[in-house]
């Protein structure tokens, strides 16, 4: 094999990296529905031609999928193979979670790319459709036992034949949504993506010469190697780690993750036996979404390892059979993102253990999947769905970030102005949420309050996917715990809350009535006491953090004018250390 | 005689190029910037050059805005916001600062303490679903000026779409208001997408009491100095605009002084044939790097000016990092060597400099290595430069703990500043795929050149070309930039049975308007060139393709079917597939009045007939290089003749910047007197 010099495979590696980013403008700007328009649910990138190992990824694409397409991948050269191998002018399409992870609104595509008459590698899009069928507009039905309520699935198929669209299957995918004028919006954009992907990549293989991009392989290696050094650098040892989701939607029982991290010289194992057995809502998740939930955890752990397949190669990770990390199908999976973020949160307090100065409090790790849909005046369905933010952990750094975005994503929310100016909406309220956040030394972020009331002279129906109503996010090294998630929606009797907490199924909202998400801020790090008085009394006066909880989880007494009682202070904090 | 003058006022150095048109002469000066009294240099400037009676125009490149944003050091500002929305500025597009790692946090420009709520609602199709109450508005400003707030801006839901209420609050505060810092989100930046559009006014609210004073400042100076002509600013997307404009909109000054040197630099490298270019400007404090690709400057709709600072207007694409001469070096506990991004900038600058910091620049290093003339200190305000004292510090805060020689220890630093310059020019060519060896790098600013040779090396580029006179590029820079003004209207109409002669009528009129602008801006232009352009998308899509209308104030009308095949090209350039069938959108409409500037001949640059090699050759000195001294021939490069050939190690010294010529490279004189430099 070509090895190459080091400033050339930069060069070819930033050359590649363009060709996916250019791919994911593409589609963000051609998409239709807001989510991958706004939010930039999607990921695009190029896979090795025989094992299907992610090569290089788009910048902008969302974590979880870096992780998650590989598996994608290797499901078409599978199917591929079994009917006598790709062939040219073919793209692909499927939603089937359990061959490619996540869930079934992500349709991917993927289409192999020819040279001399054999596949050099494959592209793929991956994008968040609007909606896929299902009992639920929107796909995330909190009731759901078996994932034919979730959406329709969809296994790896030929959707071009030569380069064009096969009018069979495309009759099939747009009969089986609520939403087909979107859907087909989306699909021209991501093969937009693809088409420009195809004539980039082979433009450059033109010019450099197959032989010296397929030395690319060797990042790989140093993506493995760099894995190594940084594991090699922790203590040896085990760290024992666990966390609940509050409920699957169907039973109240929590259900927990357990995790043994053992770490022995430059390799690790992540063990999640213990881990809750699969359950009958849709908080299921398929082993390819555990694998790549491991890899996203350990990316935001070790940031400068490179972004692809060889990170997870000194790593061994055991999900044991049955459980709720190893779903088959129809076991129900609409969920998966709850699931996903407890798996990262076990792994941030395992490593919390192992590597203090890298310890990250929990995030506020539940996404409110919320989806509200009526009818328009011709009949025909709107569906909004939207998935909203919280506050990040305190880190050894800082204070964590007032209303970010999940580790799993990248996904910006959309503008209320769209959504305003795309569905019969009203934003009443977006704002932070005073006294969310977990206490510390640095604290966390603070969550956020979102207040929409429903436009539409039909009425609307609105579904909510969320967690993190009773286990709420961790702080680590001595910091507290955040506020837990808070859903309530209104009705002619007055303000509701749901028996599942942060899930909710079907509720029928008249014009002027209006929901309520207050999410949770981010878990602390270090102790509240040691935090420095003059930042809490100005948390206090920007209204991050009430007179109140100032003297109750920091021990400062801040007076009226917003000054510092500074003896009160030492005394309270004096009394607790007594 | 009538001058036109470009001054770039940078953190360091206030540079001036004065130019003749009528004679082709020009002049220029270098002085002191003294932050935070700008004003000052900019008058020493002139004083300079002669004073300010001869000149019959001043262009500006200004860096007051760029470090007031970077340096947080704006105006107490307040934000009057659609009651439950006061965080939008706060919350933002609920991203994070990185996507790998979750480490960071957050500080808006204006505290939540400072952004009030008043009751109000536009909806989406324009709808005034709740008027504003003038009273409210009013309370809301006495409760802020109370507060020590200097400034404000509105910034209300979907006032893109109506602005009534954002003008009606808008009047209300002026009439309570003692300054004429307001603004309100729908003049800034009328368009979709809340938190853009609230940040790009809050920071140009931000902006306006700073970059309104100083120009106050300058033109009551001009104004006692007499002078009689016209006074502008450049902008980010390297146009000019009048004061009057820069005073109501500061945010596009964001960049403006390196979109200056941006567009010299590319119009040096056209008439040199180095149309791709990666530009490096290594000033007192920061080291910035811009990509111009086939003679054309790369521009971004967007840019973030630290995470979550996001102006949205057109600007040139520059990447910055604090590495500049007056980087401190020193050794971390860690016990490595470090050099930046904490500067001891022009003031007490370097330790050589004498004015009291007695920790370690990059400066110092290069003056003990011999690469710097300690009798002939850039900028000329010093008469020398004190070796020892650097050496001494050199030797104390990094030669000591490393257990190096002085000499060593100063190579080290060069070393290190290289690394990370070489880092950001990757980051802005090989990251994005740009090969370096098709680029040459162009120095600007006074210590560029004398860093060409490593950078070259590292990075893999084909050649460095050193402009005839570096330490002014971005005065000289004011003087090429075209005059131009910008007009946006959202329209919102459908592509089918568009009535198109409304809507030639309406390009006409912004035509009209953006045209007497830039004619009444009073610069000498040769042609004033208009750009129509319209957002378009297909019914359902969030975003736009810009598409360049067929639109001549005396062509014929606009009508669908010539739209339509507009948008379609348009469309299709970006994107393989159209979507037959779904409705088309016309949602804004651009227009732009690009006023050129007469041809400037760089050959007025060109080095004197009769010039020869023998008489530029100032003598020789010891220099270091890889570990080892060398005599090294000193020339005076502004009297090197055109064609002369001078192979490395050598210095060239000039009165705004040092080159230095690594072993290895050859330095050639072309016609126009940059100097070319190769690998031998």
């Amino acid at each position: 094999m070509t090895t190459l010099d080091p400033v050339t495979l930069a060069v070819l590696k930033g050359r590649l990296e363009q060709i996916a980013d250019e791919m994911d403008a593409t589609l963000a700007r051609s998409a239709f529905n807001p989510i991958i328009a706004e939010a930039r649910d999607l990921s695009h990138g190029l896979y090795h031609a025989e094992t299907g190992e992610t090569l290089v990824q788009g910048s902008s694409g969302l974590p979880i999928f870096v992780g998650a397409t590989a598996f994608a991948v290797r499901a078409v050269i599978d199917h591929a193979a079994a009917r006598g191998g790709a062939r040219p002018g073919e793209t692909w399409a499927f939603n089937d979670p359990y061959l490619g992870g996540t869930h079934l609104n992500d349709m991917r595509l993927v289409r192999p790319v020819f040279r001399r008459g054999r596949v050099f590698c494959w592209l793929a899009s991956v994008a968040h459709w609007l909606d896929f069928g299902g009992a639920v507009p929107g796909g995330y039905n909190p009731r759901a036992t078996e994932a034919h309520q979730e959406g329709v699935r969809i296994p790896p198929v030929v959707l071009a034949r030569e380069g064009v669209l096969d009018e069979t299957v495309l009759a099939i995918l747009q009969a089986n949504t609520r939403t087909p004028h979107a859907n087909w919006g989306d699909l021209n954009g991501q093969l937009n993506a693809l088409d420009l992907g195809e004539r980039r990549l082979c433009a450059l293989l033109d010019e450099a010469g197959e032989e010296t991009v397929a030395a690319l392989a060797a990042l790989t290696a140093r993506a493995e190697a760099m894995m190594r050094d940084a594991l090699a650098r922790l203590p040896d040892g085990v760290y024992a780690a666990e966390d609940f989701l509050d409920n699957d939607g169907i039973d109240q029982a929590a259900l927990p993750i357990r995790l043994r991290l053992t770490i022995a010289g430059e390799r690790a194992s992540l063990d999640f036996s213990g881990t809750a057995a699969a359950c009958a809502g849709p908080l299921n998740i398929s082993r390819a979404t555990a694998i790549a939930a491991c890899y996203v955890a350990l990316k935001h752990l070790f940031p400068e390892v490179p972004a692809n397949g060889g990170c997870l190669a000194p790593i061994a990770i055991t999900i044991p059979d049955g459980s709720i990390l190893a779903a088959e199908a129809p076991r129900p999976i609409a969920g998966y993102t709850e699931t996903i973020l407890r798996v990262i949160d076990v792994i941030f307090r395992a490593f919390a253990e192992a590597s203090p100065d890298r310890a990250i409090a929990g995030p506020f790790a539940t996404i409110n999947a919320l989806s509200i849909s009526g009818r328009r005046a011709d009949a025909s369905r709107w569906v909004m769905f939207c998935f909203f933010g919280g506050g990040l952990g305190g880190t050894p750094q800082s204070d964590g970030l007032n209303h970010g975005n999940n580790p799993i994503s990248t996904a910006t929310m959309p503008p209320l102005e769209i959504l305003e100016a795309s569905y019969p909406i009203r934003f009443t309220q977006w704002a932070l949420r005073p006294d969310s956040a977990g206490p510390g030394m640095h604290r966390g972020g603070l969550g956020a309050i979102y207040e929409i009331a429903i436009d539409d002279a039909g009425g609307a129906d609105a579904f909510l996917l969320g967690e993190r109503g009773l286990f709420p996010p961790f702080g680590v090294a001595g910091g507290g715990a955040a506020s837990p998630n808070r859903f309530a929606w209104q009705t002619d009797d007055g303000w509701r809350s749901s028996p599942m907490v942060s899930k909710a199924f079907g509720l029928s909202l008249a014009r002027g009535q209006r929901i309520r998400l207050e999410t949770p801020g981010g878990g602390g790090w270090g102790d509240p006491f040691a935090r420095d008085p003059a930042r809490v009394a100005r948390d206090v006066r920007l209204g991050y953090v009430s007179a109140k909880a100032a003297r109750d989880a920091y021990g400062v007494v801040v007076l009226e004018d917003g000054s510092v009682d500074a003896e009160a202070t030492a005394a309270l904090r004096r009394g607790r250390a007594a | 005689m009538s001058l036109l003058v470009g001054v770039d006022v940078g953190g360091t150095f206030t540079d001036l190029f004065a130019l003749d048109p009528e004679s082709g002469s020009f002049r220029i000066a270098k002085v002191s910037s003294r932050r935070g009294d700008e004003a000052a240099g900019f008058l020493a400037g002139l004083e300079a050059i002669g004073g300010v009676v001869g000149c019959s125009a001043i262009v500006h490149g200004t860096t007051v805005g760029t470090n007031a944003l970077l340096e947080r050091k704006g105006a107490r500002t307040g934000l009057i916001a659609t009651r439950g929305f006061r965080d939008v500025l706060e919350m933002r597009r609920r991203d994070r600062p990185r996507a790998w790692g979750l480490a960071g946090d957050f500080v808006p420009v204006i505290d939540r303490d400072l952004r009030v709520e008043v009751d109000e609602r536009t909806l989406a199709d324009g709808t005034i679903a709740t008027a504003v109450d003038a009273a409210e508005v009013t309370a809301a400003g006495r409760y802020l000026l109370a507060k020590g707030a200097e400034a404000v801006c509105i910034a209300f839901i979907n006032a893109y779409a109506n602005p009534a209420n954002e003008r009606a609050a808008l009047a209300a505060l002026a009439r309570i208001w003692p300054n004429e810092h307001l603004c309100c989100s729908s003049d800034i930046l009328p368009e979709i997408r809340e938190f853009e559009r609230t940040s790009t006014a809050a920071l140009n609210a931000y902006l306006q009491p700073v970059v309104g004073a100083y120009l106050a400042r300058l033109e009551a100076a001009l104004a006692r100095a007499d002078f009689a002509g016209r006074f502008h600013i450049v902008q980010s997307n390297g146009g000019v605009m009048s004061t009057a404009t820069a005073r109501r909109l500061p945010v596009r000054t964001a960049l403006s002084g390196p979109a200056a040197g941006v567009i010299a630099a590319a119009a040096i490298g056209r008439a040199a044939g180095f149309p791709d270019l990666i530009t490096g400007d290594l000033g007192g404090t920061s080291f910035d790097v811009a990509l111009i690709a086939g003679g054309e400057p790369s521009f971004a709709a967007q840019s973030a000016i630290d995470f979550g600072l996001i102006v949205r207007t057109p600007m040139v694409e520059i990447t910055t990092i604090g590495a500049g001469g007056g980087s401190i070096a020193r050794v971390d506990a860690g016990g490595l060597l470090q050099v930046g991004p904490e500067s001891a900038g022009s003031v007490p600058g370097p330790v050589c400099y004498g004015q009291g910091n007695d920790r370690p620049t990059l400066t110092d290093a290069n003056l003990l290595l011999g690469r710097i003339n300690p009798e002939r200190p850039i900028g000329g305000t010093l008469a020398r430069l004190d070796v020892d004292a650097a050496r001494e510090a050199i030797a104390r805060h990094v030669g000591a703990p490393l257990g190096l020689e002085a000499a060593e220890a100063a190579e080290a630093i060069v070393r290190v500043a290289n690394a990370r310059m070489a880092g950001a020019i990757r980051l802005l060519s090989i990251e994005r795929g740009h090969d370096p060896a098709r680029f040459a790098f162009m120095p600007f600013g006074g210590g560029g050149a004398m860093h060409a040779g490593a950078l070259m090396r590292e990075v893999g580029l084909a050649a460095t070309i050193v402009p005839r006179l570096p330490g002014v590029t971005s005065a000289l820079g004011c003087l090429l930039a075209d005059v131009r003004h910008d007009a946006v209207r959202t329209v919102n109409l459908a592509l089918d049975r568009l009535d198109g002669a409304a809507l030639t009528a309406r390009l006409a009129a912004m035509a009209e308007e953006v045209r007497g602008v830039v004619a009444a801006a009073g610069l000498p232009l040769t042609e004033i060139v208009l750009h129509a352009e319209a957002d378009m998308h297909y019914q359902g899509q969030t975003h736009a393709v810009v598409v360049p209308l067929p639109f001549r104030p005396d062509g014929p009308p606009l009508d669908e079917a010539s739209v339509r095949a507009a948008f379609e090209a348009a469309y299709r350039s970006g994107f393989s597939r159209l979507l037959p069938g779904i409705p088309v959108r016309l949602a804004t409409l651009r227009m732009a009045a690009i006023g050129r500037r007469p041809a400037f001949d760089l050959a007025v640059l060109a080095p004197a007939a009769g010039a020869t090699l023998a008489a530029a050759r100032l003598g020789s000195r010891r220099v270091r290089f890889d570990g080892a001294w060398h005599d090294t021939p000193i020339y005076d490069r502004l009297a090197l003749p055109v064609d002369a050939e001078i192979a490395g190690p050598a210095i060239l010294e000039q009165a705004d910047a040092t080159v230095v010529v690594d072993p290895g490279l050859v330095a050639r004189v072309d016609r126009l007197g940059n100097l070319i430099m190769t690998r031998r």
